[in-house]
């Protein structure tokens, strides 16, 4: 141990050695918080160009009716119009709308068939590694990936999913559209994505569920808890942070959710599975209507910060109980 | 605040065009700029003769359609110089103009002794002018094109069939003149057994994202008489747009998609119908005229296609595509581009760039007698352009285009409200872009 500590020392005077007198001088001169301002410089000077700037330059442009795509027209402050048209309009509601029960079923399969498979893979039967690495695959793949992949299957024609659902049901393959049927299109998102980001829920569940002390379990036994009344008294309970912050990541993710739903149905058929991002970009980049988009996003970003933060407080209270 | 707006444009533009700057144009080069398609191929053989003459490196950057909107408009609108000449859509025209993107070629015209007189006249009013109907030229005619259609002629032509369909419908089995004759001749298909396969009545534009639903509908709705504006420039588009005429025409739409596409056919735009088409699914394909000289070559399917010009109903029309080729006001080879204008605008480059699959436009070739024979489709191309029609070309066109594609979309692949309460929320839509633009 103290050769240990001579060697440490050792090196540290080679390499006060070995710093340049002057830097060392610099270096001497500053107080502790100055140096704490220099390290933290870089990451905040990279904040505030990449976040904190286009931010404030976007709050700007969404009171005025600018154009990206006519850069000599006169640019005008129209006050809250943006925001007055934006929230009276229905297509926005509708967005809306459709954005939360993509959220709602999407996080609430995912959350269902998580948690299940976190607890069957936390009984460590054999081969248990295996297949919590091929669960996981889904999640590892590019979303451009997934959604033309799922684009395959779901052709009524050659797709394999009708033909699956044909051989279970014996309907004929080529009668059902899950991309264009207005019914369907929704579900067909929700499948995917649940598909993809299950295992996401599970792993953040499964944490949850390792971390619950053995002797909890063995003490309950000794009380001659039942297996339900221990799932229901221990298992959930503490569990039930994990659960939430994997729904609380799975709702901000979903809630801006854009490339699946782009790739799969584009907002279509018509516009049953236009979510809010969808419409974000027809609006700033199809339209090119940037002032307007611009007091979207930025009601977007009201909406998810504040449901986020009512969240994280109810997390919270969770887990100080 | 505007000066903010480019700044931040400028470097979002030099961000982009980082790759693009390393093909920097040099004196002797010129970047010509187009969608990516079969007529594209016939242009860079074609090119290769000015390369020849002037010594000039011809590049290309030609981007698929589905994208060529949005990558070539951002180009423009970031001030980037990746291309010299640009073959760009007609719709471009208004905002290119009035945003300073294209050079004004008046001057060129007169000074080179270019007339505009001595191309089509239909395509010199959709290719080259804004305002509309003022001799203010942006852009030579490049490339004339309408939409048209496709037809397996064998099954057309097949004796059983041909019995068939007269004992089921009374008459003659043949390139329909009418949309009626049309949803019968599609209906007559559905779903029928054809050399062992089941086929299909018709491929139609179903396309969302883009512009491929109005491109299709707007093919069935002008037969039927939809306008955009009951005065023409006075944007009054009430009894225009949504007039009994417009309405029956987009019901008619609709009942071709219902009755007569293919399975899944939801979302789907030129690529698609060729698919359709060249795999037998489809007896009839509505797309592009820049498609019929491929089409008529292709091995397979070539010497079973015939061609025929979109039905009427109460008055001949056919939804215009096509484009005019224009020098980017931000090249820094504007000798060199305008060069090739002018080497381009020669009657024997025109009847060189047909005969190569191009669509050319000036009369040296319209005007031949022997057009109208020279390609199995020529004959109904000199009809289509004679009766073609067009989305605005106003510098909104894109606000514009976004909404029709919603509103059309909804009623007819979704489901959702009646044909006239589509055309009224789309007269809505379009009276709050022109209001915003100061036109209403």
């Amino acid at each position: 141990m103290d050769n240990d500590t001579g060697m440490i020392d050792r090196a540290a005077t080679v390499a006060a050695r070995a710093t340049p007198p002057r830097l060392v001088r610099r270096v001497r001169g500053l107080s502790d918080k100055a140096i704490a301002w220099l390290f933290i410089a870089p990451t905040m000077i990279l904040l505030l160009v990449i976040n904190i700037f286009p931010l404030i330059w976007t709050i700007q442009l969404s009171f005025t009716n600018y154009r990206a795509n006519r850069p000599n027209a006169e640019v005008v402050n129209v006050g809250l119009r943006n925001y007055e048209r934006l929230l009276t309009d229905p297509d926005v509601w509708i967005a809306m709308q459709t954005t939360a029960q993509f959220v709602f079923w999407s996080i609430l399969l995912q959350t269902v068939i998580g948690f299940s498979l976190a607890y069957l893979i936390d009984r460590k039967f054999r081969g248990h590694a295996f297949w919590t690495t091929v669960i996981l695959i889904p999640m590892m793949l590019s979303p451009a990936v997934v959604g033309n992949f799922w684009r395959f299957l779901y052709q009524p024609q050659i797709g394999l999913f009708n033909y699956i659902v044909s051989f279970f049901t014996g309907v004929e393959p080529s009668s059902f559209e899950m991309l264009g049927s207005v019914s369907l299109a929704p579900w067909s998102i929700v499948i995917v994505d649940t598909w993809m980001w299950t295992p996401y829920v599970m792993l953040i569940c499964l944490a949850g569920l390792r971390s619950i002390p053995d002797y909890i379990y063995e003490a309950a036994e000794v009380d001659r808890a039942s297996p339900w009344r221990q799932f229901w008294s221990i298992t959930v309970p503490m569990a039930l942070p994990f659960i939430m912050l994997a729904v609380l990541f799975r709702g901000i993710e979903n809630f801006k959710m854009f490339d699946m739903v782009n790739l799969l149905t584009g907002g279509g058929p018509g516009s049953i599975t236009e979510v809010a991002s969808i419409t974000l970009k027809r609006q700033a980049f199809e339209a090119w209507r940037t002032g307007p988009s611009s007091a979207f996003a930025i009601i977007l970003f009201v909406a998810v910060f504040g449901l986020a933060n009512i969240y994280v407080k109810a997390l919270n209270r969770v887990k100080q109980r | 605040m505007q000066r903010l707006n480019k700044i931040a444009l400028g470097v979002s533009a030099a961000a982009l065009m980082a790759a693009a700057s390393t093909t920097g144009a040099k004196a002797d080069e010129l970047t010509l700029c187009w969608a990516a398609w079969d007529p594209a191929n016939a242009l860079v053989e074609l090119s290769k003769d000015f390369e020849a003459q002037t010594g000039t490196k011809m590049n290309f950057e030609f981007v698929p359609w589905p994208n060529f909107a949005d990558r070539i408009l951002n180009e423009l609108n970031a001030g980037g110089k990746l291309c010299d000449l640009l073959i760009g859509d007609s719709q471009w025209l208004g905002g290119s103009a009035e945003n300073g993107y294209y050079v004004k070629l008046n001057d060129f015209f007169d000074k080179e002794g270019i007339s505009m007189d001595d191309f089509a006249a239909a395509a010199v009013n959709a290719y080259s002018t804004w305002p509309k109907g003022t001799p203010n030229y942006w852009a030579l005619p490049a490339m004339g094109d309408a939409n048209g259609w496709f037809y397996r002629k064998d099954w057309f032509e097949d004796p059983a069939i041909m019995a068939d369909y007269k004992t089921k419908t009374g008459a003659d089995l043949a390139p329909p003149k009418t949309w009626d004759e049309f949803k019968q001749i599609a209906e007559f298909f559905q779903g029928r057994e054809v050399n062992g396969q089941t086929v299909y009545g018709a491929a139609i534009f179903t396309e969302r994202a883009s512009e491929g639903i109005t491109m299709g509908a707007t093919s069935v709705m002008y037969p039927y008489g939809f306008k955009y504006e009951m005065t023409p420039g006075a944007y009054d588009m009430e009894g225009a747009v949504n007039s009994e005429g417009a309405v029956a025409g987009l019901e008619m739409y609709k009942a071709l998609y219902k009755c007569c596409t293919p399975p899944g056919y939801t979302d789907s735009y030129m690529g698609e119908g060729l698919d359709a088409f060249k795999s037998g699914q489809v007896a009839m394909m509505m797309n592009w005229f820049a498609f019929m000289p491929g089409m008529a070559k292709d091995e397979k399917v070539g010497p079973v296609t015939g061609f025929f010009v979109n039905p009427g109903q109460t008055v001949a029309a056919s939804t215009l595509g096509g484009q005019g080729i224009s020098v980017v006001a931000n090249t820094d080879n504007m000798d060199g581009a305008l060069a090739y204008i002018k080497w381009f605008a020669n009657p024997e480059v025109q009847k060189k760039w047909w005969a190569l699959g191009g669509y050319a436009v000036h009369k040296a070739v319209l005007n031949d007698p022997s057009f109208p024979s020279s390609q199995p489709f020529a004959a109904d191309f000199l009809v289509a352009m004679n009766q073609v029609q067009d989305f605005w070309q106003e510098p909104s066109y894109a606000s514009l285009l976004q909404a029709m594609q919603k509103r059309l979309h909804d009623y007819v692949v979704a489901d959702q409200g009646t044909a006239k309460e589509a055309l009224d929320s789309l007269i809505a839509d379009w009276t709050v872009i022109f209001e915003d633009d100061g036109k209403l």
